[in-house]
């Protein structure tokens, strides 16, 4: 028939509760990138004001950047993954056991 | 003129940007333990990851790139591309079809298509999805190295070996899960990258008004500011033609057969870890995509303000707008984030479509027609394997690219043969039970065929020439208003063909569809009492419609 041909209990069970939380990272990237943006806004040229047209666009863009990690940190702070409980039932949702 | 004046500094942050995406990969490997880990992230992921992973499987360097030439080239009628041309079918996507898919527990697109058709009907569509992926790969590939060879001047085979590996190595290790967490990581890089332009442009040439005021001087005119003027038929002069061409063929047959069957997009989806976050999945995604215009097409009209010459023979490319404007704004270190944006939306763009790839590949034809039936562990490395093979043929097919000057009139050519006819397809596969197995294939076939013939012979009906006059030279024709009627002859011939081809052969019996078509229970499914609601605030049909409702007020604001 047409259907998934049956692998039986040979499938080893899925890792996927292993998942790290992506919120570390983008909260990370983005607070070490906001440091690194703010700090060289102190130190723009005149030169470099005069191209971006008088905006002062690594101070603004470090500030941005920092209130988007600080967002993410905070998030995950007050909202940790939670892991499913191993034996739960979830073959509705997993799909694994047709 | 392009070439950026990068420094130790940029190259500071690109280095930091690039080791977290190899980090992603390596830490994401740690998860991988069966083909369905690998190939669909285990089905775990949080709606808020589907969903801008969703957004930004699309947010490719050509489409960004692409978005800001047709900004230059057309004005803001390139909105038709986010509002008409992608948000209603999202919107279709998670409210009306993501039942189906997910509901169905099928691991990919075709999948669909074996159990509520047949394997002709399968294998056409899985054969079709998988070149079109490789080819879009390549597309990426190719473009990424020409945009580097021009902004910081390494060599074309330097470019695309370096990020053919990157793009290799975290979804040979970390499969679907590592594509999708460096799609939501692309995603917020790319949207800094693009801010800073856009402030800086719009604050250099006087505010909006200062901008309109300013590309009134130029070809483009007054009209560049107006979506829906000249749409009426038989006299068009907007650029993307008449209102057929835009509401059908762009807003219905195209934009539907891309967000909806399109698996590179609809995978995301199925990653999700139930059936509400699948459903939230393309609907989360739909509001960056109602303002990503800000983001590609002001920065283009901009450009068409402030460079001479742009878009014509003696200037610079339309696809260069993006580039121009960030060596023309961007001090050091805001310059070093555009840059690593503009990267990761080309490894978005490849990403994308190979982590779709190996997933039809192995699922789809090798398990389903070449080797049925082994252990799970053998799929999981053929599923490795196929991700290094397809990065490897997306190398080669890159330079198909090269000969079409305009990159997205060539992937919306592509499309419209390949899905205009695949939502005729699925819609009456989903809504008539009496669609048989064989009219599948046969209205398949009609569809891509008629798509083909119909560009072909376009380029002889004089309707499709501004003031609807034949060019003999055939340099003039309106190439988007051809593929948009293309995808209309595809999807009127899939449709005439399936119902006729229904109707002279015997369809599946009903107990064979359940979950697959409207109507028929699954006897499978869990009792819907039992499966848990989400709050009101996240009901698919709420956010669905306040998405609508920005676009329908956006769309009168900017008529």
């Amino acid at each position: 028939m047409s259907e998934v041909p049956d692998t039986g209990a040979e499938t080893p069970q899925s890792a996927a509760a292993r998942l790290f939380d992506l919120r570390v990272l983008i909260g990370g990237l983005f607070l070490l990138y906001g440091v690194m943006l703010t700090v060289a806004g102190f130190f723009t040229s005149s030169k470099e004001l005069a191209k971006a047209s008088h905006i002062n666009i690594n101070l603004w863009m470090g500030i941005g950047m920092l209130v988007i990690g600080g967002f993410f940190a905070t998030w995950w702070r007050l909202r940790p993954l939670q892991r499913p409980e191993p034996d739960q039932p979830k073959a509705y949702e997993t799909g694994t056991s047709r | 003129m392009l070439r950026l004046h990068v420094n130790p500094f940029d190259y500071t942050i690109l280095g930091i940007y690039f080791a977290l995406v190899i980090t992603i990969g390596v830490i994401a490997r740690r998860a991988v333990a069966t083909s369905e880990d690998f190939l669909l992230s285990g089905r775990s992921l949080p709606a808020w990851v589907t969903g801008l992973a969703f957004i930004s499987a699309n947010l490719g360097a050509i489409e960004i790139l692409g978005m800001a030439a047709n900004g230059a080239q057309y004005g803001l009628p390139t909105v038709h591309f986010y509002w008409i041309g992608a948000v209603p079918a999202m919107v279709f996507l998670g409210v009306v079809m993501m039942p189906f898919y997910y509901g169905s527990r099928v691991r990919s697109v075709p999948e669909f298509l074996l159990r509520r058709f047949n394997p002709a009907t399968h294998l056409f569509n899985a054969l079709s999805f998988a070149l079109a992926a490789v080819l879009i790969a390549g597309v990426n590939l190719y473009a990424l190295a020409l945009v580097i060879n021009a902004l910081i001047g390494w060599p074309i085979w330097l470019s695309i070996a370096v990020s053919a590996l990157f793009v290799l190595a975290y979804i040979t290790l970390g499969g679907l899960s590592g594509a999708i967490y460096n799609e939501v990581l692309q995603f917020f890089v790319i949207i800094a990258g693009l801010v800073p332009l856009v402030i800086i442009g719009l604050h250099s040439v006087g505010g909006w008004s200062g901008l309109q005021t300013k590309i009134g001087h130029t070809k483009l005119g007054a009209n560049a500011f107006s979506t829906w003027s000249g749409v009426g038929t038989g006299h068009w002069t907007n650029p993307l033609g008449d209102w057929i061409g835009i509401v059908f063929g762009l807003g219905f047959v195209l934009s539907f057969g891309y967000w909806t069957t399109n698996f590179a997009e609809v995978q995301r989806a199925l990653s999700a870890k139930d059936l509400s976050a699948a459903q939230r999945t393309p609907l989360i995604g739909a509001y960056p995509k109602i303002f990503i215009p800000a983001l590609t097409i002001i920065p283009g009209l901009i450009a068409l303000a402030i460079i001479p010459k742009l878009g014509t023979p003696k200037g610079a490319s339309y696809n260069d707008a993006i580039p121009i404007l960030m060596g023309r704004f961007l001090p050091n270190g805001a310059l070093g984030v555009a840059l690593a944006g503009l990267l990761a939306a080309f490894m978005a763009g490849m990403a994308a479509n190979v982590s779709s790839f190996n997933t039809v590949f192995t699922y789809d034809i090798w398990q389903t027609y070449i080797r049925r039936g082994r252990r799970d562990r053998y799929y999981l490395n053929v599923g490795r394997v196929v991700t290094v093979v397809g990065i490897l043929i997306g190398i080669g097919t890159a330079f198909i690219a090269s000969g079409y000057s305009n990159i997205m009139n060539y992937i919306q050519l592509l499309f419209s043969f390949f899905n205009a006819p695949l939502f005729a397809t699925f819609i009456l596969a989903m809504f008539w039970k009496r669609t048989t197995p064989w009219s599948g294939i046969a209205g398949l076939a009609a569809g891509t065929i008629g798509a083909a013939v119909m560009h072909f012979a376009g380029y002889h009906i004089a309707y499709f020439y501004p003031h609807q006059v034949l060019d003999p030279t055939h340099a003039t024709i309106n190439a988007q208003m051809l593929n948009f009627y293309g995808a209309i002859t595809a999807f009127v011939a899939d449709l005439v063909v399936t119902v006729l081809v229904s109707m002279v052969t015997k369809p599946k019996p009903v107990s064979e569809l359940g979950g697959l078509v409207w109507g028929v229970h699954d006897p499978n499914a869990p009792d819907p009492a039992s499966v848990p609601k989400p709050p009101w605030w996240a009901s698919p049909k709420l956010l669905g419609g306040i998405a609508l409702g920005i676009v329908l007020v956006l769309s009168i604001i900017f008529a």
